[in-house]
């Protein structure tokens, strides 16, 4: 299955990162720091959607919790701003450690489950985190916590809206190359080959649930990281960021873009963030509009946007 | 603690059970035997209870407007499943996941265009508005023993017509084998379409019954469309007996736990831990307890299929 060095999908993959890193240049030259925020955040959810394409696309599982890595990072992140910590190395440390933890706890129960009792404990775990934010009444409940001020990350600071903006990518360029070795790996293999025949895969002497395990928790850290950068990008947390309608969206993101595919799930959430701005401009009842978009997704482009972007070969 | 509270509170439970069972009821048999993974199923609940004050607004009557109602809500049912629906039972759970998602978009949407984004309410008829003294000193409202009641009879309706009658036959054996059934000569799509008018039918029921307790307004079948999903899984999916006893489970637990947690959190810890504490483990009760269940039963109490 070795794609030859130029395919469409590597020309694709090249072409999209080069026009994210141009979009700080652009909204300095015609001073539109909307774009800047808007595709930082649309960068973000990339990441979440990178993440949970680890697990959904590759893996089969179909978590339907992933908005709760996102709030564990963004929580982590800002309740030890809250306390006075404003190294952003131990915030973003803090978030990763967290949310790695708490996947742990939750993928190692989960996983004992399949189909769609996965998919729904997964939800009820999410819901759980959920109403845990909501009561946090020393952190803000209901109405979330707002974080004061952006630290120094080494060379990097982040008060600077553009350093932020790089960091972001850097930090989804390397989520690709993680997932990238990840699926190019013997562990990668284990990991599809379980998804298409989980008792071949245990006749072969392997343990699927060890692998699950495994992609669960870097799946769920990376998610993790995803929700630190968004507290810092939007300087608040809240427990909205956990809602399940939130882990539905990131799942829109990633069979849009194309499951089982690394740059898929960034298309979807550029494509589904852009698609909304677009619709919300146009009439306040976008949804009305976006809802049909989504069926319609599913019924005629099975294989995702990316399959269509990239050819047969993608 | 108050028995006399203790029983109106497992009243209100046993009341919320009933309505999710009436929500469950479909969600389950769509599951059992489409093998469809339906979220927009709490659409149907808030298309439900948004006909109720449209009809309550036109006729003036209460039961006028639930007798309108429910058919309504069964035929917005069949529409859907005509359209959409019905291309997404041969596809993965994922594909249903998400198709159902941008329904329940559209849906949220669609009754505000329509009925505007400001909340509608529902009043009671006159004659159910009052209360009842069930045991001295313990007064119950008779709208909620009311709606207990026909969530029974519901439960007894659907147990008569599954196990007893020739649809219900059809019911089961489409479940277990739907190609065999097919083969033999039964129109097994319109099996699939009148099942699926059936769950839209209960979820209006629940839906419009609901209305005069809630305030009527777009995104008010999100919350409840979770809480009928863990009824179900808890139940085991396909499973109409499941559905009914872990509904009434799930009512009481919540209900119950909402109530006393707080109380009894005081009696071990302090004050301000417990008053901290309380809300938050209650509401995360009934996830802890599905969470629990799938961890000894992974296919729920009366489960069969995955």
């Amino acid at each position: 299955m070795r794609s030859p060095v130029i395919s469409r999908a590597r020309i694709a993959t090249v072409l999209l990162f080069a026009l994210l890193a141009l979009v700080p240049v652009y909204s300095t030259l015609f001073s539109a720091p909307f774009y800047l925020t808007l595709f930082a955040r649309v960068m973000i959810f990339a990441l979440a959607a990178v993440s949970l394409d680890l697990v959904l696309g590759f893996g089969g599982l179909v978590s339907f919790g992933h908005a709760a890595y996102l709030g564990v990072g963004a929580y982590a992140v800002g309740i030890l701003a809250y306390h006075g910590v404003d190294s952003v190395f131990v915030l973003w440390g803090a978030a990763i450690l967290a949310s790695a933890l708490v996947a742990l706890f939750i993928g190692a129960i989960s996983l004992r489950t399949s189909g769609m009792y996965f998919i729904m404990i997964t939800l009820a775990f999410a819901q759980m985190l959920f109403y845990l934010a909501v009561s946090l009444k020393a952190y803000g409940g209901d109405d979330g916590l707002p974080i004061a001020k952006r630290g120094t990350l080494g060379p990097f600071d982040l008060k600077s809206d553009v350093q932020l903006y790089y960091l972001i990518l850097i930090a989804l360029g390397l989520a690709l190359y993680l997932g990238h070795r990840i699926v190019g790996s013997r562990f990668g293999r284990v990991l599809e080959g379980a998804k298409w025949n989980e008792r071949r895969a245990v006749a072969l002497g392997l343990a699927p649930y060890r692998y699950r395990l495994v992609a669960f928790v870097i799946s769920g850290t990376v998610c993790g990281l995803a929700g630190a950068l968004l507290a810092t990008l939007t300087n608040f947390v809240s427990p909205s960021y956990m809602a399940w309608t939130r882990s539905g969206e990131i799942i829109v993101m990633v069979v849009l873009g194309g499951m089982a595919t690394l740059t898929g799930p960034v298309i979807g959430a550029v494509v589904l963030l852009v698609l909304e701005e677009v619709l919300a401009t146009l009439t306040i009842h976008w949804m009305l509009i976006l809802g049909p978009i989504l069926v319609l997704v599913v019924l005629f482009a099975r294989r995702g946007l990316w399959g269509w972007i990239a050819g047969r070969h993608g | 603690m108050d028995p006399l509270l203790l029983l109106v509170q497992a009243l209100n439970g046993l009341q919320l059970g009933v309505m999710l069972f009436l929500l469950a009821a479909g969600l389950t048999l769509v599951f059992g035997i489409m093998n469809l993974v339906n979220l927009a199923h709490g659409s149907l609940y808030m298309v439900g209870a948004y006909f109720m004050a449209a009809f309550q607004a036109w006729t003036g009557s209460f039961v006028l407007a639930l007798l309108l109602a429910v058919p309504a809500t069964l035929l917005v049912g069949v529409a859907v499943e005509l359209i959409v629906l019905r291309r997404l039972y041969d596809r993965d759970h994922l594909d249903q996941v998400l198709g159902t998602f941008g329904l329940i978009l559209f849906f949220n949407e669609l009754v505000r265009v329509i009925w505007g984004p400001a909340a509608l309410f529902v009043s009671m008829p006159q004659a159910l508005s009052g209360t009842v003294v069930l045991l001295p000193g313990a007064p119950y409202p008779v709208y909620r023993l009311v709606i207990i009641g026909v969530g029974l009879a519901v439960a007894a309706f659907l147990s008569w017509l599954v196990t007893r009658t020739r649809t219900g036959m059809l019911i089961r054996a489409g479940a277990s084998n739907p190609t065999m059934v097919a083969a033999l000569g039964v129109d097994i799509r319109l099996l699939f379409t009148l099942v699926f008018g059936l769950g839209a039918a209960l979820a209006g029921l629940a839906g419009a019954m609901a209305a005069p307790l809630l305030s009527v307004e777009a995104a008010m079948g999100d919350g409840v469309l979770i809480l009928t999903f863990v009824v179900i899984v808890i139940g085991g999916i396909g499973s109409i007996r499941g559905a009914f006893v872990a509904a009434v489970l799930v009512g009481i637990v919540d209900t119950v736990g909402r109530a006393f947690l707080p109380i009894l959190l005081r009696e071990i810890f302090n004050r301000q831990v417990a008053n901290a504490a309380g809300p938050a483990l209650a509401s995360m009760l009934i996830y802890v307890l599905m969470a629990a269940i799938l961890v000894f039963r992974p296919r729920g109490l009366f489960g069969a299929k995955g």
